[in-house]
C-alpha cells in the first residue's frame, strides 16, 4: 500500500476525533512550548550579558585577588582576599613595567548606605581613580568627575548616579551638597548622566569616589578588589598579561606559579564564563520541561491503546480485505507521529509567541534592552523530539493493532 | 469445471483457558470453479467457522486447505493477506463497512491495499457501484443507507479485485425478506456471470438458491446433496 494512502487514512482516523486528538497532544504542546521559551530566553540573556561585557572594552584584562575560581560559583571568594595593594598598582602603572598598558584602573567596592538629612538610600559604593568614567564609558551630566589630585589627597568628594540624586535630593541640584556614608561626609561634585541598567554595574544606583577615600574612610581596607588594565590593542593583550603577572609576582615574592595569590581574566574568559552559566541554566530548565514531554508521550500511548481497542472491528475489516500486519502498524504509527509532530509545531508557535510577549514586557516595563532571539536550535530540537516521542510511544500500541487476527477483530463486540 | 477449493481433514479447535472445543472436525470437501454452494446447519454447527477458515480469516488447527492450486495452511500472514485481497471476496451478515466513509471509499478499500492507484481505482469502483445499482448514492456516507443498500456496497467491495470465490456468511441474516431477496438475486446474477459462490446459512429458503448443499452438524460434514428444486429469483435474468 502506498505511503500516501496510509497518511491519508491516518489523517482521517485522527480528524474523526478532533477534540480527543487535541487533548492528547496537550502534554507535548506544553513541553515544547516550555523548551522553546527557555532556550530563546536563555540565548537572549546570554547575548545581552555578553554584549555588555564586550561593551566595556574588548582589550581589557582584569586582575583579581585570590585563587582562580574553579567554576562559576567561585566568584564570591575573590572579594575576600587582600593580596593586591597600592604598591602593586604603582608598579603596574609604570610604563617600563607594562609598556603596552594604556590605562590601569584600580577599584574597590562595597555597600554605600548614604544619607542626606532624613533621606536614606542604599547605593553601591565604587571607588576608582580619575579614569573611571572614561573606562566605563559613562558621561557626567552635571558637575564634573574627580581628579588625580582628589585621589592623591584622599579628598572627600563623590559623583552620584541619577537614581541616588532623585531619591536623596528630589528635583533640586545635589552639586555642592554633602551626603554621609558611614559617618564620613562626602561633597557631591557631579551627577552621572542617566545610563540605565544597561550595564552590569548599575551606575544609576552607584556613588563614585576616589578609591583612596573609599579605602581610608569608608571601607577601612588597604587592598583592592579588582584591577582593570586596558591593553593598547588586541594583539598586545598577551604581553600585558605576562608583564602584569611578572610585576605582581615580583612584588609578592612569588617564584612558584602555583602559589599565585591573584589571577587574571580576559574579556574572553568572562564571556566564556557567562556562556557556561547561561548554558547550564538553560539545560537545567529545559530538562525540567522535558519531563512534561515524557508525560505527554505516556498520554499519547494511552490514547493510542484506547483507540486501537475501539477500532478492533475496523482493524479486522481492513485485514479481511487484504491489509497486511505492516499496513496496520504503519497506519497507527503514523497517527501517533502526526499527533506529536502537530503538537511540536503548535508548541513552537506558542513558545515563540510567549517569547515575543516576554521580550516586549522586559523591554518596555523593566527597561532592560532584551534582544529577541528565535532559537533555531530549539525549534529543530522541538520538532525532532516530538516526532521521536510519537515513534517511541506509538510503536507499542501500533504493534498491538497489527497483531490482531482478522476474525478475532471482527468478532469483537 | 476445475477444482477451486479442496480441503483434506480440515480441523479447527478453539482453546478457552485450556479447554479445547472443536469447531470443525475432519472436514473434506471440494468446490468447483463456477459453482454455487450453500453450507447449511443449525446454530453452533460450525458452518461459520468453516467459512472463516475457507475465507482465510482464521487459521486451521490441522489438515490441508487448497485454494486455486495452493495449499494455504502454512502460508505466512502476509501471504494470507494477499489471498484475502486478490482471491477472495467476503460478505458478512453485519455488513462490516467503514461507517464514516462513503460508498465509493468503502468499495475502493481492497484496491488501496492491493496497490491499485488512481484513476484506475475510481474507474473500477464506479463500475461495481453501478452494477449493484447505487450509482446515485456513491458519495453517500454508508451510515445513511438502508440494510439492503449496505449489503450491496459490501458485495461491490467483495467483487472489486475480481476474486476467484465469493464467501457469504448469512448475507441476508440482518435484512428484511424483501431486501434479502434482492441480495439473493444479486448472488444469482453473479453466479450466472461465472463467479464461484459459497454461502453459509441456517435458513433453507436461502440455501434453496444454491446448486449444491453441504450439511454440517456438530463440526462434521454430514452429507451433500445436489439441489434438484432450485429456487430461481430473477425471472428474466435482469436484477431489479
Amino acid at each position: 500500500m502506498q505511503l500516501r494512502d496510509t497518511v491519508k487514512m491516518s489523517f482521517i482516523g485522527l480528524s474523526s476525533h478532533k477534540s480527543r486528538s487535541a487533548l492528547t497532544i496537550l502534554g507535548i504542546v506544553i513541553g515544547i512550548t516550555s523548551i522553546i521559551l527557555v532556550m530563546s530566553i536563555g540565548q537572549s540573556a546570554q547575548q545581552l550579558i555578553v554584549g555588555q561585557i564586550q561593551g566595556l572594552g574588548p582589550n581589557n584584562i582584569y586582575i583579581l585577588p585570590g585563587r582562580q575560581p574553579s567554576g562559576p560559583s567561585g566568584f564570591a571568594g575573590s572579594l575576600l582576599t587582600d593580596s593586591i595593594k597600592q604598591r602593586d598598582i604603582d608598579a603596574l602603572k609604570k610604563t617600563s613595567n607594562v609598556p603596552d598598558a594604556v590605562m590601569v584602573e584600580a577599584m574597590v567596592t562595597g555597600p554605600g548606605v548614604a544619607s542626606y538629612g532624613p533621606e536614606v538610600y542604599s547605593a553601591t559604593l565604587l571607588g576608582g581613580d580619575e579614569n573611571m568614567a572614561a573606562l566605563f564609558n559613562i558621561s557626567i551630566g552635571e558637575g564634573a568627575m574627580f581628579t588625580a589630585e582628589d585621589v592623591a589627597d584622599k579628598n572627600a568628594v563623590a559623583v552620584i548616579g541619577q537614581t541616588v540624586a532623585q531619591k536623596l535630593f528630589g528635583l533640586s541640584s545635589p552639586i555642592g551638597e554633602k551626603i554621609k556614608i558611614k559617618d564620613k561626609s562626602l561633597r557631591i561634585i557631579g551627577v552621572v548622566a542617566p545610563k540605565g541598567s544597561s550595564s552590569i554595574i548599575n551606575f544609576d544606583e552607584a556613588i563614585l569616589t576616589p578609591y583612596s577615600t573609599a579605602q581610608e574612610y569608608i571601607l577601612g581596607i588597604n587592598y583592592f578588589q579588582r584591577v582593570m588594565i586596558q591593553a593598547s590593542s588586541t594583539d598586545t593583550i598577551s604581553n600585558v598579561i605576562s608583564d602584569a603577572t611578572a610585576v605582581l609576582r615580583a612584588d609578592h615574592n612569588i617564584t612558584d606559579p602555583v602559589k599565585d595569590d591573584f589571577y587574571i581574566q580576559t574579556q574572553a574568559d568572562l564571556v566564556n564564563t557567562i556562556g557556561t552559566i547561561t548554558t547550564v541554566l538553560t539545560l537545567l530548565l529545559s530538562s525540567i520541561a522535558a519531563i512534561s514531554l515524557i508525560v505527554g508521550g505516556v498520554g499519547i500511548m494511552n490514547i493510542m491503546f484506547v483507540s486501537v481497542t475501539e477500532r478492533t472491528r475496523e482493524i479486522g475489516l481492513r485485514k479481511a480485505v487484504g491489509a497486511t500486519n505492516n499496513d496496520i502498524l504503519l497506519q497507527f504509527l503514523i497517527e501517533a507521529v502526526m499527533l506529536t509532530f502537530t503538537g511540536g509545531l503548535v508548541g513552537i508557535i506558542l513558545g515563540t509567541l510567549f517569547n515575543i510577549a516576554t521580550v516586549f514586557i522586559v523591554n518596555n516595563f523593566l527597561g532592560i534592552n532584551f534582544p529577541f532571539i528565535f532559537s533555531y536550535t530549539g525549534a529543530i530540537l522541538g520538532v525532532t523530539v516530538s516526532t521521536a516521542i510519537g515513534f517511541a510511544f506509538g510503536i507499542i500500541p501500533a504493534r498491538t493493532a497489527a497483531r490482531k487476527s482478522p476474525i478475532e477483530a471482527l468478532r469483537y463486540e | 469445471m476445475s477444482i477451486l477449493i479442496e480441503t483434506k481433514n480440515l480441523e479447527k479447535i478453539y482453546y478457552d483457558d485450556g479447554q479445547a472445543t472443536p469447531g470443525i472436525v475432519k472436514a473434506n470437501l471440494t468446490i468447483n470453479s463456477g459453482e454455487f454452494v450453500a453450507i447449511v446447519g443449525p446454530s453452533g454447527s460450525g458452518k461459520s467457522t468453516l467459512l472463516q477458515v475457507l475465507g482465510c480469516l482464521d487459521r486451521p488447527s490441522g489438515g490441508q486447505y487448497y485454494l486455486d492450486g495452493k495449499e494455504l495452511s502454512k502460508f505466512s500472514d502476509n501471504e494470507l493477506a494477499d489471498v484475502r485481497n486478490k482471491k477472495i471476496g467476503f460478505v458478512f451478515q453485519s455488513f462490516n463497512l467503514m461507517p464514516k466513509l462513503s460508498v465509493m471509499e468503502n468499495v475502493k478499500l481492497p484496491l488501496v491495499y492491493g496497490g491499485i492507484d488512481e484513476p484506475e481505482r475510481t474507474r473500477i469502483a464506479k463500475k461495481l457501484v453501478d452494477l449493484v445499482g447505487l450509482h446515485d448514492r456513491e458519495d453517500f456516507q454508508v451510515t445513511k443507507l438502508s440494510g439492503g443498500q449496505k449489503q450491496r456496497v459490501a458485495i461491490a467491495r467483495a467483487l472489486v479485485n475480481n476474486p476467484k470465490v465469493i464467501f457469504a456468511d448469512e448475507p441476508t441474516g440482518s435484512l428484511d425478506s424483501r431486501s434479502g431477496e434482492v441480495i439473493l438475486e444479486f448472488f444469482e446474477k453473479l453466479h450466472n456471470d461465472g463467479h464461484t459462490i459459497v454461502l453459509v446459512t441456517h435458513e433453507s429458503y436461502v440455501a434453496g438458491c444454491a446448486e449444491r448443499i453441504i450439511h454440517i452438524h456438530d463440526g462434521t460434514i454430514q452429507r451433500e446433496e445436489i439441489n434438484t428444486e432450485r429456487r430461481i429469483i430473477s425471472k428474466d435474468g435482469f436484477v431489479k
